[in-house]
């Protein structure tokens, strides 16, 4: 018999496999869960993680890595509750000046060939500053809108998921249908073969990054949306969860291999993993290891499947 | 005229540089009134940003990836297993000093297991670790601040000839990694596997023995850092590693080591911890803000990785 599924289609196998999983995991240990609201509960941190996670993809597509991510969705998420709801023409300013400076800092990378690790590392500490700067103690408002989206009830699935889809389709097209999205992904695989072939990789990695920056502050916004008001350290654990978000979802640090639906599930099985454990009643103590624990099980799954998928291939 | 050349090129000096004018620009403002106590403030805390990159050093230098994130979590792990040990008994330093190493070790190991046997980026196996660390912190501490005991506590806050006891610790720990790095077989197949994993396997260096012992080598180093920050804060907290993430690796990087691997050195990770730490003082001598202090911190990063990177090409 031949096999006709597509690579791709078996990266994605595996995430979504494991998050198949865990829901069942969830829904066996707490039947009640599996309702229109108890869906809601399970998935409604989902929203601004999986967002963060498509911005921290777009960043991992041209072999960097945004070691600032955390900081800088609290930072917007400041900006929201603040300069968005009181005077949202300086609001919608600042935001579009954020996504101005990641495109900048995509040039720069670029341009004198400097570590992006660095370089994100020491925006996170001007990003935080900037949050500090806003919100020196939690408060805030939620802008009127954000908060009427993001608690929105749309039939038959609850917002959370509905939202995680439209995320998901929106992503893939502009990452894997555009020509913008193939350029990225090429200066990820082959820099040097898409200069040789006439584009700009400088404007490839520019738009990579402006990418990023857009879907940063969307998660920002509605993670306010959820919270009602922000904090300086809203988000700090959005720098790791988003990088292991792609990971979970087939992404590769090199290479520019990611894959934008398989990255929103990475992000939906991380914020399940935190629901599954306190349905298990696990002491507060082992929380954060039992979740460590999760990711080890579910990379081990991972290999696991492509090495049946391999020996499959070798026949 | 030849030295000259040859140290303006060294990668370590531009940290080193940096350090000094922030140094010489903040003693300036005091008016020279503080030179010796903020030399030796300097010296005490860059010693633990130093012990834990150089750990982190090692592991940056086998090649592109490799990155140690459980390095907070152990540190934390590391003092409060071994203050709960020592119970403020001054004849319990030595078993509580093997037992910190002990976890370092462990760590370790269970570390390059999961990124050997589970294939997971160590990125991902080192973070995924964290966590199980720090909830064993979390779990074994329970909330209690144990002194350490009265013995380490002087030794870890004292000076001996005017230099900060910790750095002398540093100073020992430095030299043993700069032979390892420079005059042994060891630190040669490290920069071999950063440069070229392939071409280095082909050559017949046992590669995963070395990153083995290079990921044990970094997480003793956190454990022992953690054992004695606790000891010099006097007690272990839990959030007491936190910091360490990014210093570790922004020390290493600032440095002058290639984030690609390959090429590393151990004065560089002085002059960078120095740095990081004069810069926060010189920000608060001139009575800056917690805010401005970041923005200021991450500014002055990026300009000297600015100033001094973009010399290796192909570096990420």
């Amino acid at each position: 018999m031949r096999r006709t599924v597509s690579a791709d289609a078996i990266r994605l196998a595996i995430p979504a496999l494991s998050l198949a999983i865990l829901l069942g995991a969830v829904f066996w240990l707490q039947p009640r869960a599996m309702s229109y609201i108890g869906l809601n509960l399970l998935f409604n941190l989902a929203v601004p993680i999986a967002l963060a996670t498509i911005a921290q993809m777009l960043i991992m597509s041209v072999n960097d890595l945004d070691l600032a991510m955390g900081t800088f969705v609290s930072f917007v998420a400041c900006v929201t509750a603040t300069f968005l709801s009181e005077e949202p023409f300086f609001g919608v300013l600042i935001l579009a000046g954020a996504v101005a400076v990641y495109a900048m800092l995509g040039v720069v990378i670029h341009l004198r060939n400097l570590p992006s690790i660095v370089v994100s590392l020491g925006m996170s500490f001007v990003w935080a500053g900037l949050a500090v700067l806003l919100l020196p103690a939690p408060g805030g408002q939620a802008p009127e809108w954000v908060r009427t989206v993001m608690t929105m009830k749309p039939p038959v699935a609850p917002m959370a998921i509905v939202a995680s889809v439209v995320i998901a389709v929106v992503a893939h097209f502009i990452v894997m249908r555009s020509s913008l999205g193939v350029l990225i992904r090429g200066v990820g695989g082959n820099q040097r073969s898409v200069e040789r072939a006439g584009w700009s990789v400088l404007a490839a990695r520019a738009a990579a990054y402006a990418l990023a920056g857009v879907f940063a502050v969307l998660a920002g916004i509605s993670l306010v949306g959820l919270t009602t008001s922000a904090d300086a350290n809203i988000a700090l654990r959005y720098t790791l969860l988003s990088i292991a978000g792609v990971i979970l979802g087939g992404g590769e640090f090199i290479g520019g291999r990611i894959s934008p639906i398989g990255a929103v599930i990475g992000a939906l099985t991380l914020t399940l993993a935190g629901s599954f454990l306190s349905f298990l009643r696990i002491s507060p103590d082992w929380q954060i290891g039992a979740q460590g624990a999760i990711l080890i099980i579910v990379l081990a799954l991972r290999l696991l499947l492509n090495r049946l998928e391999n020996r499959d291939k070798r026949r | 005229m030849r030295m000259v050349d040859r140290i303006s090129r060294a990668p370590w000096i531009w940290s080193w540089f940096a350090a000094f004018l922030v140094w010489f620009a903040t003693i300036m403002v005091t008016g020279g009134a503080s030179t010796l106590g903020l030399s030796q403030a300097a010296l005490t805390f860059a010693a633990f940003s130093i012990i834990v990159g150089i750990g982190q050093m090692f592991v940056i230098t086998l090649g592109p990836g490799n990155i140690d994130l459980s390095v907070p979590a152990t540190m934390t792990l590391a003092g409060t297993v071994a203050l709960k040990l020592m119970d403020v008994d001054n004849a319990m330093i030595l078993p509580g000093l093997i037992t910190a190493i002990l976890i370092g070790i462990a760590v370790g190991i269970t570390n390059y297991a999961l990124i050997k046997a589970l294939r997971i980026p160590p990125i991902i196996a080192t973070l995924s670790m964290s966590f199980i660390v720090q909830s064993a912190a979390i779990w074994t501490n329970r909330g209690l601040r144990i002194k350490p005991p009265s013995f380490l506590a002087d030794f870890t806050t004292s000076t001996t000839l005017g230099v900060p006891n910790v750095s002398l610790v540093a100073l020992v720990i430095s030299v043993i990694a700069w032979f390892l790095l420079e005059k042994t077989i060891y630190g040669r197949w490290i920069s071999a596997i950063g440069q070229s994993t392939p071409a280095a396997r082909m050559a017949g260096i046992p590669v995963d023995g070395i990153r083995f012992i290079t990921y044990v080598f970094c997480a003793v180093l956190a454990s022992l850092a953690g054992y004695l920050l606790a000891c010099f804060s006097g007690g272990a907290a839990l959030n007491m590693g936190t910091e360490y993430l990014l210093m570790s690796i922004a020390v290493v990087v600032l440095g002058g080591t290639a984030v690609a691997g390959g090429d590393s050195n151990v004065p560089g990770i002085w002059g960078a911890s120095l740095f990081m730490f004069l810069v926060v003082s010189m920000l608060n001598t001139y009575g800056l803000g917690a805010g401005f202090r970041l923005i200021m911190t991450g500014l002055i990063i990026i300009s000297v990785i600015m100033l001094a990177g973009g010399r290796q090409p192909g570096a990420r």
